[in-house]
């Protein structure tokens, strides 16, 4: 019943915003009170499953709930977790009340304080309920909740291109979830059931390999385009860049999760030769997708487009372990989704403050010196960088490895040659992709700052401090000790693999 | 030889067609409007309630072959009180009573004679819960003249107006055309089955000599064609938007949702009861019909500039969801009609909530009908923030997206029942069908909220008929969004 509270919590919440502002919370300070009152209660919520959760169990899926609900079509209300979806539950709660924090002190522009909190906690309950939902009809549903609340976020409280950034946002992942929902729905007549506990342990038994191919190809555009993979991606830079600070976070730290996640929790185990079949394309895609974000960051001028550009490379490397097939692979793509979240979400944050106080994200127009001018939100930025960047003993290391260790040793089905040529070029692209975030470093924080500095520009606030500081922490905890993430995971990716 | 009559079963059209003469001859004696508007709305709430009363209790059939005329055949009941013909009795009698509310304020603003109006309606409306009872092909094809007729006169009757004189016309052809088209259809099957009553014709056809196939096939080709005009399906599509625009909002919202629900009810009534056996030669037909009208729906509305033209090719395009399931022929033939039923239910909410709006909010600037442009949606949500959010709601719903929930299990239904049916590739047509309509349907919901440009014009403030006909289909809608086993499971249970 706990999931049931995780995902009610924050609907309950968004449902009592619909009570007219003169009865209920007049005020805007007092909304984002609540907004942070509901988001912290679910926070807390998450962390009591983590802490009630059997790690000696995770790759059963635990505190679950399984009720009919529309039983004519299959339908059930069936909620759980397991260890691959845990760390992602506890990730999206964090990151939602952590933009609440934030919105405490940095409201964006466009007013409205009760209706962007009513749609930051549904888009709560669409990402809860995506990650425990166990029934693919359900799964979807789920699936389908962001699109609406994100839509309006970037399209009420975006910058200046957000009407056709919040357009092209919600085409695309429409036009995906469409694909995906033929897909899923072929996986589950064909199979007879929609549970995705009972198709992950048949691992495609009673599905022929036509089917499986067809599905999987149809569930992983899907997916793909949330993910985003090149060379679907092209809605991401400008959703990313139109959109709000908290819109940007939990974008790129909760939403794109789900096309991985998705791949990793449906498409992989309920049609394993399908996956197979499209492992080694998928592959491609993914190393193609880390060298060309890495090369389009090189050639950004804008500080939130380039991070954007960046999330297109790093789920590159999360793609390429996914393809890989192996444990290995998998982990290291739940270890990056998580890293990615942590890491992005933290340099969202910052980059929405530079935007704050220079009132722009242009790197020219930022010009240098920003260690001398604003040293403590230069160094954050530099921390997340580096981590970004892969630097060994922080969180975006280990994703990155295990990504390309796993495509040193790909499956047995796949074409171990092909892997390797992709290993070495995703090496280059981590290359490149440190090279750009030196570039970013040395323009933004060295130099000369560019004169006047704004004031205030030097001070960081203690909301802002609140709300990157767990972001910092679990940074570095997971990247001196990847073991407390990799022992969450590694059980449920064997048996997810058919692996035992 | 004398025979039995049900009168409990033929209660609801009994009831509708007594109180459309009663109309006649009230208007006659000169009754004042608000009286005839009563007469009617009750007529339809006492036909609901007999519905209602029937479906508490057994099945029911009437004008059945007698026995001695049987002999060792089925029963053959030419109307038929079952699960599936109540659902579709009261959807259509449900919508219907919206339908009265919608007209009441139209009838005064646009000198419709009430009378008149309201006998129209009555009678087409009897048609149509006739048509969903109908078991034999000869009951059917009066029935589907009942609903039609009456509605040439309903369009026209802005008898001052070019436009919906020209509508009535263009509907009057069509629909004279696809009668004759079904006639003919009916005529070969017959011909080929010896039989009107489709649960004689099934067997009929099943055990068909070879020499007579081609004659059935063709024939079933026609019937189909004939029902395509009726549901507005390409390529027989092309009177809608014309018709829509022309005729009074309200006789709108009836072809889009009383006439349609009737013209499906009629096309799954006539393709699983009485042709399974031909599957293999309609399910491919109507896949194609499908995947044409959806598609072709939903480009025009892309480029619709007006709130009628836009409902009516984006009710074209509703039409082809709502014919896919179909495609997958007799495979999974209860599964394909319990979708398409519960589509057909769930659309009725969704579209005439969207009339309902669009017939109490639009612009009223001085010309009758005159322009209801998109752009006159602007800003809807700064007067009526409670209406816009409704109409916004619709519009999400019948794009299939979350808070729509409703609209949303609509289409996984038929997507579920396509892809089981084998027809995967039409659902892929379907998904990226669904893109392009989440375009318009968003577009005009944007619209509702953003910032009112130009001058300020007068809305005449809509009756508080109006009003409660958007309350009711919006809290339809929120109900069966919370809860849409409440329609799926009577779909499943009436299949």
């Amino acid at each position: 019943m706990i999931l049931v509270l995780l995902t009610a919590l924050p609907l309950l919440g968004a449902l009592a915003l619909l009570v007219p502002a003169g009865r209920f919370l007049p005020g805007d300070a007092a909304v984002v009170r609540f907004g942070a009152a509901v988001s912290g209660a679910t926070l807390l919520v998450a962390v009591c499953t983590a802490a009630v959760f059997d790690y000696g169990a995770g790759s059963r899926t635990q505190l679950g709930v399984n009720r009919s609900w529309a039983s004519s079509i299959g339908l059930r209300f069936h909620l759980g977790v397991d260890g691959i979806s845990l760390p992602l539950v506890v990730l999206t709660a964090l990151l939602t009340f952590l933009c609440f924090v934030h919105l405490a002190r940095h409201a964006p522009a466009g007013g409205r304080t009760r209706l962007l909190t009513g749609l930051l906690l549904v888009l709560e309950v669409g990402m809860l309920g995506t990650f425990t939902a166990l029934d693919l009809v359900l799964f979807f549903v789920f699936f389908e909740v962001v699109l609406v609340p994100m839509y309006a976020v970037i399209a009420i409280w975006g910058g200046p291109g957000r009407a056709d950034a919040a357009r092209k946002f919600i085409l695309y992942t429409l036009f995906g979830s469409g694909l995906l929902l033929v897909g899923m729905l072929l996986v589950g007549v064909k199979a007879g059931t929609l549970d995705m506990t009972v198709l992950a342990a048949r691992h495609g038994a009673g599905l022929s390999r036509g089917v499986q191919i067809g599905a999987f190809l149809l569930m992983g555009l899907g997916f793909a385009v949330k993910t985003p993979m090149w060379p679907l991606h092209t809605w991401l830079p400008d959703a990313h860049t139109e959109a709000p600070t908290v819109g940007s976070v939990l974008l790129a730290g909760a939403l794109l999760k789900m096309g991985t996640y998705g791949i990793i929790r449906v498409a992989l185990p309920s049609v394993p030769h399908g996956a197979a079949y499209w492992a080694p394309w998928l592959g491609l895609f993914a190393v193609i997708g880390i060298v060309y974000g890495a090369l389009a960051c090189l050639a950004q001028t804008d500080l939130k487009r380039l991070i954007a550009f960046s999330s297109v490379g790093h789920m590159g490397f999360v793609l390429l372990g996914i393809a890989t097939l192996t444990p290995v692979g998998v982990n290291a793509a739940l270890f990056g989704n998580i890293a990615h979240g942590l890491i992005t979400g933290l340099l969202f944050f910052v980059a929405g403050s530079v935007k704050e106080r220079y009132g722009t994200g242009d790197l020219r127009e930022l010009g240098g010196g920003l260690l001398s001018s604003a040293p403590r939100l230069a160094g954050t930025l530099t921390f997340a960088a580096v981590a970004s960047l892969g630097l060994p003993g922080l969180a975006g290391f280990w994703g990155e490895m295990l990504a390309l260790l796993g495509a040193y040793r790909p499956h047995a089905a796949l074409p171990r040659g092909t892997f390797v040529a992709f290993m070495a070029v995703a090496g280059l692209g981590a290359v490149l992709t440190a090279a750009y975030f030196l570039r970013l470093l040395s323009t933004l924080t060295h130099g000369t700052p560019r004169e006047p500095v704004p004031v205030g520009a030097a001070r960081i606030s203690a909301v802002e401090y609140a709300a990157w500081a767990p972001l910092v922490a679990g940074t570095l905890l997971v990247g001196l000790w990847p073991k407390t993430l990799l022992d969450v995971t590694t059980g449920p990716v064997r048996a997810l693999l058919g692996g035992g | 030889m004398i025979q039995g009559i049900d009168y409990a079963a033929v209660a609801p059209p009994l009831i509708l067609a007594a109180a459309a003469l009663a109309v006649l001859v009230a208007d006659a004696f000169g009754v004042a409007r608000r009286v005839l508007g009563l007469v009617t709305g009750s007529a339809f709430g006492a036909a609901l309630v007999a519905v209602i009363a029937l479906a508490a209790g057994e099945r029911r059939a009437t004008f059945c072959v007698p026995g001695g005329l049987r002999g060792s055949g089925p029963a053959s009941c030419s109307y038929v009180a079952d699960d599936f013909t109540l659902l579709f009795q009261g959807v259509v009698l449900t919508a219907a009573v919206v339908v009265v509310l919608l007209s009441l304020r139209e009838i005064t603003d646009s000198r419709i004679p009430a009378g008149e109006y309201h006998f129209l309606l009555l009678s087409a409306v009897t048609g149509a819960v006739t048509l969903v009872a109908a078991r034999d092909l000869v009951l059917l094809v009066v029935a589907l003249e009942t609903l039609s007729l009456p509605v040439f006169a309903l369009v026209a009757l802005r008898r001052y107006d070019g436009v919906a004189s020209e509508a009535a016309v263009k509907l009057f052809l069509v629909s004279v055309v696809s009668s004759a088209v079904m006639l003919f259809g009916i005529s070969l099957v017959y011909g080929a089955t010896g039989a009107m009553h489709l649960d004689r014709i099934a067997p009929a056809l099943a055990k068909l000599p070879s020499d007579l196939d081609p004659v059935a096939g063709v024939g079933i080709m026609l019937v189909l064609a004939g029902f395509g005009f009726k549901v507005a399906a390409v390529p027989f599509h092309f009177w809608a938007p014309d018709v829509y625009q022309g005729a009074p909002l309200p006789v709108a919202a009836f072809l889009s949702v009383i006439s349609k629900a009737a013209g499906f009810a009629g096309l799954v009534i006539v393709l699983a009861l009485g042709f399974p056996a031909y599957g293999h030669v309609w399910g491919p037909l109507v896949g194609i019909m499908a995947a044409l009208t959806m598609t072709l729906g939903n480009l025009l509305a892309l480029r619709q500039g007006t709130a009628i033209r836009l409902l009516a090719w984006s009710s074209v395009a509703q039409s082809g969801y709502m014919l896919a399931p179909l495609a997958s022929g007799a495979h999974r033939l209860p599964e394909a009609v319990a979708a398409t039923t519960a589509y057909v239910a769930l659309y009725a909410v969704m579209n005439l909530g969207a009339f309902a709006v669009v017939v109490g909010f639009r612009r009223r600037a001085g010309a009758v009908g005159g322009a209801d442009a998109l752009d006159d949606f602007r800003g809807l949500g700064r007067r009526s923030p409670a209406v816009a959010a409704a109409l916004a709601f619709f519009l999400i719903c019948l794009a299939g997206l979350p808070p729509g929930v409703m609209g949303l299990f609509a289409k996984v239904v038929v997507f579920r029942s396509t892809v089981a049916g084998g027809a995967t590739w039409l659902a892929v047509i379907m998904a990226l069908n669904t893109v392009i309509g989440l375009f318009y349907y968003l577009r005009w919901a944007v619209l509702l909220f953003a910032e009112p440009t130009g001058r300020p014009y007068a809305t005449a403030v809509p009756g508080l008929p109006v009003r409660f006909a958007v309350g009711a289909a919006a809290a339809g809608a929120v109900v069966l969004s919370v809860a849409p086993q409440l329609v799926l499971q009577a779909v499943t249970s009436v299949t």
